[in-house]
C-alpha cells in the first residue's frame, strides 16, 4: 500500500483500504465520466441525477404545501397550483422514484455483490443513463414552454384538450420508460449469467432478489405505458379518437392502460426498497436475516400479483362491478407477501446486536412508516370504504407513506449504508442520526393530518378549501411538517457534501456487513476486486471482528493469517 | 385569524389545548352526534355501515401497528449493542411453522374485509327501481340537476328518506360526484351515463364536491345539496319553478350567472379569466368584436344567444375554445343572461 497516502491522512485506515487507484481517480476529465462504461461511475451519475430531480420535485412540493397553508389565494393562482402539483408528481415518479434505488445503488452494488467486474451489458447501461437524461430534458422543456397541468396521471380527455405541453411531457415519460426497460434487462441478464460459482439463487443477497423482481416488472410493464403515451400523442396531434369521447374514444380505456403500468410501477419503487431493508436489518442486527426464502419468494410474489391489481384505482370510475370485485380480492392477496417481509425483519432483530447507526435509524423508520402505508392500503382495497376515500387526501397520505415512508426512506438508508463504499469517506454520524429523526418527524407531521383531512372530506388536487370546512389547522400542521422535512433533507445534503471534503477515510467494512461489496476497498478499484473474492454466505456475521487499527470489520481468519 | 393563533402557539404551547389548533374541534356544519374526529355526519343510508367497516379495519390496523412497533421498540432496547454486548445470542434463522402461521392467519381478516366491502359495495352500486330520478350534468366548472318535473337547477334538492337515483353525464372532461356526508361517490364520464344513488336520512344542507381533477376551477366545482323534511321538497320545487317563470329577466340573469357557474370564467369587473369579461362584452354592445379565426362579429342578442348554445361557434380572439354547453339551460335563462350582460355597461358600472 502506498506510503504517500498514509502520510496524507491521519485517520485510521484499513490495511486494504484505498489503493492508489480506485474507480474515482483511475482516469480523469469530463470524457472519462461522460463515456464511461464502469457501472460504478454510471451509478454515481445516476445518483447525482436522481438527487437533483428529487430536489426539483421537492421545491414543487413545498410550493404546493405553502399555497395550502390557508384558504384562498396564498402565493399563487389556481393554474399555477395545478402546474405545481402536476410537476411535483411527474418529476417525483418518473425522474426520481422509478430510477432511484435500482439505477443508482443497484447499478453500483449489483455487480460488486456478485463479485463481477461489471453488468452484463455495460454499453446498454450507459445508454439507459443517457435516455434518462434525455427524458429529463423533455420534462425541463415542459417547464420552459407552457408547463403541464394534467396531474401526473395524464387522464383523458383532460390531457387531450388542455393547452399545456402534454406532448413534451409524455415524450419524456416515454423515453424514461426505455431507460427503465434497459436497466431491467441488464440486471436480469447479469443476475442470470454472472453469478459466481458457489452463489446459487438462494445464496444471493436479498437486495439482488429485490432488484431481480423489480427488473421483471420493468421489462414487462413499461412497454404498455410507452404504447399508451404514444396513443395519447397520436390522439392529440393527429386527432385520432382513442380516448376522447368527443372523437369516439373511451376515457376509461386510458385509465386501464395507464394503471396497467402504473400500479406495477408502485412495486418498481418499493421492491428495491424492501431489498435494501433486508440488507440493513441483517447487518445492523448482526444476524442472519430471518426466513430468507420467504423474503425472496415474497418479492417474486409481489412482482407477479402486482400485475393483477390495477383495477383497484377504478372502483368508482365506471368499470364493471364484477371486475371491481376480482381486483379487490387480488389486491388483498398482495398484502400477505408485504406482511411476511415486515414480520421477518422484526424477527431478524430478535436476539441480535442492534447497532443504532444512521442507516439503521432509516430501517426502523421504514418499518414504522411502511407499516402505516401498508395498513392504510386496506381501507382502499376494501370496495365500499374506497368509495368514500377515493381521490381524497386519505389516498394522498396513503401513497406518500408508501412512496416516501417506504422508497425515499430506503433510498436514504441505502445512501448512508453505501456512501462510505461509494466515496471512501465517512460522514458525521451524529448529524446523520439528527437528519434521520428530522426526516421521520417532519414526514409524519406532514402526512398524518392528511388522513384525517381525507376522511372528513378534503378532495385531492384542490387548490382551495373553504374556511367553514374546518380544514385549516390540519393543513397548517401539514405545511409546517413539510418545512421540517425539507430542512432535514438540506441538512443531509450539507453533511454528505462536507464528508467528501473532510470526512474520515472509510474502512473496507465499516458496518460489519457480510456481502461481497464490503470485502473490497472503499472506494473499490476500477475492476471492483484486486483479488477475485470467494463467495460466502451473505448473512454470516459470526467471524467478523472489529479491527481497531482500521476502524472497520475484518474476517477472523483474515486477521489471524 | 386562526393561522396567527397557530403561529403563536409554536412559541406558547399552553395555548394549544384550549383552541382548535390540533384540529380536534369539528367543522361547524357537523355538530351532529354521529360526526366524530374522523368522519363528518352520517346523512345517508350507506353511512353507518361504511363507517362501521372503516372502524373495523381501523382497529385491526391499530392492533397490528402497535404490535409491530412494540416488538421493534422492545428488541431495540433489549438487544441494543453495548460495550459488553457485541455478539448475538443463538436463534434460528428460519422457522417454517411460525412463518406459515403469520402468513396464513392474517389472511382470514383480509377475507373478512374483502367480503364486507364487496357486499356493501353491491348495495351502493345497485340503484333501487322506484327511485326518484334526477339528471345530473357536470361541466367545467359547475353542476346542474334536472328534476322529474323538468325543472333544472344548480342546486341538488332531495326529500329525506326517499331513494334518489342520479343519471350523470359530463359535457367535457371527467368529473366525480361526492357528498362526504352521504359516503358515496362516482365518476361522471363524458360520452356515457353513469349512475349513483343514495337515500338521505338526515335533513340539512351539505356540499357536493368534484373529486376528479378537471382544471382551473376544480376546487370551486361545488354545489349545494339540500335534504328537505317531508313535504319540503315539493314546496321548494314549486317555488323554484315559479321564480323561473315570474322573475324579472335581469334578476333571473344575475341569478343564473351565479348559479350556472358563469362567474368562474367570466368576470364582471373587466378581469380577464378563462373567458372574456362580461363587462368588456357589454362595453362592445352594438360594435364589432375580433374572433380567434380572424373574422369579426357584432355584439348583440343573437351573438350572445349563439355563444351560450354553441360556445365553439364564435371564439373571441385571445381565448381558448374551452366553454362547455351548459346542459339543461332554459330560454328564459338565456334571455335573462343577455339582459344582465347588457345592463353591465350602464351608468352604474
Amino acid at each position: 500500500m502506498s506510503d504517500i497516502q498514509l502520510a496524507t491522512t491521519s485517520a485510521p485506515r484499513a490495511h486494504a483500504a484505498e489503493p492508489e487507484q480506485n474507480y474515482l481517480n483511475c482516469s480523469r476529465g469530463f470524457w472519462s465520466w461522460a463515456i464511461t462504461l464502469d457501472h460504478k461511475r454510471i451509478g454515481v451519475m445516476y445518483l447525482a441525477g436522481v438527487s437533483f430531480a428529487f430536489f426539483l420535485g421537492g421545491v414543487f412540493a413545498l410550493a404546493v404545501r405553502t399555497e395550502l397553508i390557508a384558504p384562498g389565494y396564498t402565493i399563487m393562482d389556481a393554474d399555477t397550483y395545478n402546474q405545481m402539483f402536476t410537476l411535483h408528481g411527474a418529476v417525483m415518479v418518473f425522474l426520481f422514484l422509478i430510477p432511484s434505488i435500482p439505477a443508482s445503488f443497484g447499478n453500483f452494488v449489483l455487480p460488486v455483490m456478485l463479485g463481477a467486474k461489471d453488468v452484463a451489458f455495460p454499453k446498454l447501461n450507459l445508454m439507459s443513463f443517457y435516455l434518462w437524461v434525455t427524458g429529463a430534458v423533455f420534462f425541463v422543456a415542459t417547464l420552459f414552454t407552457s408547463g403541464l397541468d394534467t396531474g401526473w396521471t395524464f387522464y383523458t380527455p383532460y390531457s387531450t384538450t388542455t393547452q399545456t405541453s402534454v406532448v413534451f411531457a409524455t415524450m419524456g415519460a416515454f423515453i424514461l420508460g426505455f431507460s427503465s426497460i434497459f436497466t431491467g434487462l441488464n440486471f436480469i441478464a447479469t443476475i442470470h449469467m454472472m453469478r459466481p460459482p458457489g452463489m446459487g439463487w438462494f445464496r444471493m443477497p436479498l437486495f439482488l432478489w429485490g432488484l431481480y423482481a423489480t427488473s421483471l416488472i420493468q421489462v414487462l410493464a413499461t412497454p404498455v405505458l410507452g404504447i399508451t403515451l404514444l396513443l395519447l400523442i397520436v390522439e392529440r396531434l393527429a386527432g385520432v379518437g382513442i380516448f376522447d369521447p368527443a372523437m369516439g374514444g373511451d376515457p376509461v380505456l386510458f385509465q386501464h392502460f395507464f394503471w396497467f403500468y402504473s400500479h406495477p410501477a408502485v412495486y418498481i419503487m418499493i421492491l428495491p426498497a424492501m431489498g435494501v431493508m433486508s440488507e440493513l436489518f441483517a447487518t445492523f442486527s448482526r444476524k442472519h436475516v430471518f426466513g430468507y426464502r420467504f423474503i425472496a419468494m415474497s418479492s417474486v410474489a409481489i412482482a407477479v400479483l402486482g400485475f393483477l391489481v390495477w383495477g383497484h384505482h377504478m372502483f368508482v370510475s365506471g368499470q364493471s362491478r364484477l371486475v371491481g370485485m376480482v381486483f379487490s380480492a387480488i389486491t388483498f392477496s398482495i398484502a400477505i407477501p408485504s406482511a411476511i417481509k415486515v414480520f421477518n425483519w422484526l424477527a431478524t432483530m430478535y436476539k441480535g446486536v442492534i447497532w443504532l447507526t444512521t442507516p439503521m435509524w432509516y430501517a426502523l423508520s421504514f418499518l414504522f412508516l411502511f407499516g402505516i402505508g401498508g395498513l392504510t392500503g386496506l381501507f382502499l382495497g376494501t370496495m365500499s370504504t374506497d368509495v368514500h376515500l377515493h381521490d381524497t387526501y386519505f389516498v394522498v397520505a396513503h401513497f406518500h407513506y408508501v412512496m416516501v415512508g417506504g422508497t425515499l426512506i430506503a433510498f436514504l438508508g441505502a445512501l448512508h449504508y453505501w456512501w462510505p463504499k461509494m466515496f471512501g469517506k465517512m460522514y458525521n454520524e451524529k448529524l446523520g442520526s439528527i437528519g434521520a429523526w428530522g426526516v421521520f418527524l417532519g414526514f409524519n407531521l406532514t402526512f398524518f393530518p392528511q388522513f384525517v383531512l381525507g376522511t372528513r372530506g378534503m378532495p385531492r388536487r384542490y387548490y382551495n378549501y373553504e374556511e367553514w370546512e374546518g380544514f385549516e389547522s390540519l393543513h397548517f400542521w401539514s405545511t409546517m411538517g413539510s418545512y421540517l422535512l425539507g430542512a432535514s433533507l438540506m441538512l443531509i445534503l450539507v453533511y454528505l457534501v462536507q464528508s467528501l471534503v473532510k470526512g474520515k477515510q472509510a474502512p473496507v467494512n465499516p458496518w460489519g456487513a457480510a456481502s461481497l461489496e464490503f470485502t473490497t476497498s472503499s472506494p473499490p478499484p476500477h475492476f471492483n476486486f484486486d483479488v477475485t473474492p470467494t463467495v460466502g454466505e451473505p448473512y454470516d456475521f459470526d467471524d467478523l471482528v472489529f479491527d481497531e487499527k482500521t476502524g472497520g470489520y475484518v474476517r477472523q481468519e483474515a486477521r489471524n493469517s | 385569524m386562526i393561522r396567527t393563533a397557530m403561529l403563536q402557539s409554536l412559541f406558547d404551547p399552553s395555548s394549544l389545548a384550549s383552541s382548535n389548533l390540533l384540529g380536534f374541534a369539528l367543522p361547524a356544519a357537523d355538530s351532529a352526534a354521529d360526526a366524530n374526529y374522523w368522519f363528518p355526519a352520517q346523512a345517508s343510508s350507506f353511512a353507518a355501515d361504511m363507517d362501521a367497516l372503516w372502524y373495523f379495519i381501523y382497529w385491526v390496523s391499530v392492533f397490528f401497528f402497535i404490535g409491530i412497533v412494540a416488538f421493534m421498540v422492545l428488541f431495540v432496547t433489549r438487544y441494543r449493542r453495548t460495550a459488553t454486548r457485541t455478539q448475538p445470542e443463538r436463534s434460528a434463522s428460519h422457522n417454517t411453522a411460525l412463518e406459515l402461521t403469520w402468513s396464513i392467519l392474517p389472511a382470514f381478516l383480509l377475507v373478512a374485509f374483502f367480503y364486507w366491502g364487496w357486499t356493501s359495495f353491491l348495495v351502493i352500486a345497485t340503484p333501487p327501481r322506484d327511485a326518484m330520478e334526477v339528471q345530473v350534468g357536470a361541466y367545467k366548472w359547475g353542476w346542474n340537476f334536472t328534476y322529474p318535473s323538468g325543472h333544472t337547477d344548480s342546486e341538488l334538492h332531495v326529500p329525506t328518506d326517499r331513494e334518489v337515483k342520479l343519471i350523470m353525464s359530463s359535457a367535457d372532461v371527467l368529473h366525480s360526484f361526492w357528498v362526504p356526508e352521504f359516503r358515496t361517490k362516482f365518476d361522471v364520464v363524458p360520452g356515457r351515463y353513469t349512475y349513483l344513488w343514495f337515500k338521505p336520512t338526515r335533513v340539512g344542507e351539505y356540499q357536493l364536491k368534484c373529486t376528479e381533477y378537471c382544471g382551473t376551477g376544480h376546487s370551486a366545482m361545488r354545489a349545494k345539496v339540500v335534504v328537505h323534511e317531508a313535504g319540503g321538497f315539493e314546496k321548494w320545487l314549486e317555488q323554484a319553478e315559479g321564480a323561473l317563470l315570474t322573475m324579472e329577466p335581469k334578476a333571473l340573469g344575475e341569478l343564473s350567472y351565479k348559479k350556472l357557474g358563469c362567474a368562474q370564467c367570466h368576470s364582471l369587473d373587466g378581469t380577464k379569466l378563462v373567458g372574456p369579461s362580461f363587462k368588456e362584452t357589454a362595453s362592445l354592445w352594438g360594435n364589432a368584436r375580433g374572433l380567434a379565426d380572424g373574422s369579426e362579429v357584432t355584439v348583440d342578442e343573437n351573438y350572445l344567444r349563439e355563444s351560450i348554445l354553441e360556445p365553439m361557434a364564435k371564439v373571441v380572439a385571445g381565448y381558448q375554445p374551452q366553454m362547455p354547453v351548459i346542459p339543461g339551460i332554459r330560454e328564459k335563462q338565456i334571455a335573462g343572461l343577455i339582459e344582465y350582460i347588457k345592463s353591465l355597461s350602464g351608468p352604474n358600472q
